[in-house]
């Protein structure tokens, strides 16, 4: 392999971290929206969101990836493949982020609201001030658990031709006739991002650890 | 054309993917398991170089995604001379990848157990492997059945990465079917449909098994 090759090999690496990223973010976000609206217990609203979460659990990367791809332009949907794989990743990282913040939610202790409402906050105000905060800190050990398991399931997007880390391999050795070096490389990668998420995770689980003592 | 006439027509292909994954879930899954009882009986005492490199290699697999390892396994062994067809490299990958997941569950279920148990075992005339096989495995088994069932989604939902080295699983029979017709919809909500049953049989069993486990003072919360 020669500098060329890590210098592409690099910036693969930075697709498959941007494109996860972003779907981390949105992923993050959604999930606790899907989560508060599951815990609202809104007849139909909450059963259609408990199908989708077991649904999504259920569905290979790949699968959905792929569904997404041909289904968008049927559906009249501009397809860029970029936006079609932060799309799938963000429909499957939802489902499970939306578990850990319903986790997050249903073990939140009652005494702190019910004192927040004595001190006349209001539903919005302890959500915001009280209860938020510290779901932050006791959440984030899953939800960095869930990045890492999202980086991973990655590759997928590399079916529907973004050159991410994974695809990036093909091209080097569709010129060098020789596949070993860039996958061994790419997998060097892989294990540095993944690797720096799962020590983040450490640090998060005794923070949050601290937090429950 | 009809959903449900264009599903029909290709039932034979949708079988055929159906049962590819099947199987390739059920073999690996068992035999991933199998794998997972020797690594965590191989990890079992005192830290020492051999067992330090152990653990060094299942936490670089772990960290490593399923597709890559397949690449490497399908794409890069034949550099060196190795040359593997798409099945065995698929049941390797799965039964390696996983087996190392397992693996992880059974050391984390290790470390739960109360340190007195084995001593116990030891001044009782027990020697490491029988007391590894007849009282701690069976104890961290249980312990972990929850995880196993995650694992085994894991496993299932890996199965469709097969497709990508071109083997005739569940994803790939939709796809088929999808550049057929060029109608993406019936042939993509049937298959996720069956991967959401297959879900559903797994954990419905684990559940089951776990209920018969405590009915029978196998464990207890």
């Amino acid at each position: 392999m020669e500098d060329s090759d890590w210098f592409t090999l690099l910036h693969a690496a930075w697709t498959t971290v941007w494109i996860s990223g972003i779907s981390i973010i949105l992923g993050v976000a959604l999930g606790l929206v899907v989560a508060m609206l599951r815990a609202a217990k809104i007849p139909v609203v909450s059963q259609l969101l408990a199908v989708y979460v077991s649904l999504i659990r259920a569905t290979p990367m790949v699968t959905l990836v792929l569904f997404l791809f041909v289904i968008a332009p049927s559906i009249g949907w501009e397809v860029d493949p970029r936006v079609v794989a932060i799309a799938a990743m963000t429909i499957n990282t939802t489902a499970f982020n939306a578990e850990i913040w319903r986790g997050a939610l249903t073990s939140f202790s009652r005494e702190q609201v019910e004192a927040a409402k004595a001190a006349g906050m209001t539903t919005g105000l302890t959500l915001r001030r009280i209860m938020l905060p510290q779901m932050m800190t006791t959440s984030l050990p899953g939800l960095v658990n869930e990045m890492s398991l999202l980086v991973k399931s990655s590759p997928a997007i590399a079916m529907i031709g973004i050159v991410d880390l994974t695809r990036v391999t093909n091209r080097i050795a569709a010129v060098t006739y020789d596949p070993l070096p860039p996958i061994l490389a790419a997998g060097l990668l892989y294990i540095l991002i993944i690797g720096g998420l799962v020590r983040f995770q450490r640090i998060a689980d005794s923070r949050a650890k601290r937090l429950a003592m | 054309m009809n959903g449900f006439k264009m599903i029909w027509d290709n039932i034979g292909l949708f079988g055929e993917g159906l049962q590819n994954t099947l199987v390739l879930f059920c073999v690996s899954g068992v035999l991933a398991f199998i794998l997972a009882c020797f690594l965590a009986f191989l990890l079992e005492g005192t830290e020492n170089i051999p067992r330090k490199l152990i653990r060094w290699g299942l936490d670089l697999m772990r960290m490593l995604p399923f597709l890559i390892f397949l690449y490497l396994l399908y794409y890069g062994l034949p550099n060196v001379g190795l040359r593997l067809d798409v099945w065995s490299a698929g049941f390797f990958a799965l039964i390696t990848y996983h087996g190392a997941y397992f693996a992880e569950i059974l050391r984390a279920a290790r470390t739960s157990l109360p340190a007195g148990q084995a001593e116990a075992a030891y001044a009782h005339g027990f020697i490491n492997s029988s007391m590894y096989w007849r009282i701690l495995l069976p104890q961290m088994v249980m312990r972990s059945g929850p995880l196993f069932g995650n694992q085994l989604v894991c496993l299932l939902k890996d199965t469709a990465f097969l497709s990508i080295i071109t083997l005739m699983d569940l994803t790939a029979a939709a796809s088929a079917v999808q550049a057929k017709y060029f109608v993406p919809l019936p042939p993509f909500i049937f298959v996720i449909a069956l991967y959401w049953s297959v879900t559903l049989v797994v954990e419905t069993l684990l559940r089951r098994l776990s209920r018969r486990a405590q009915k029978r003072g196998l464990v207890h919360e």
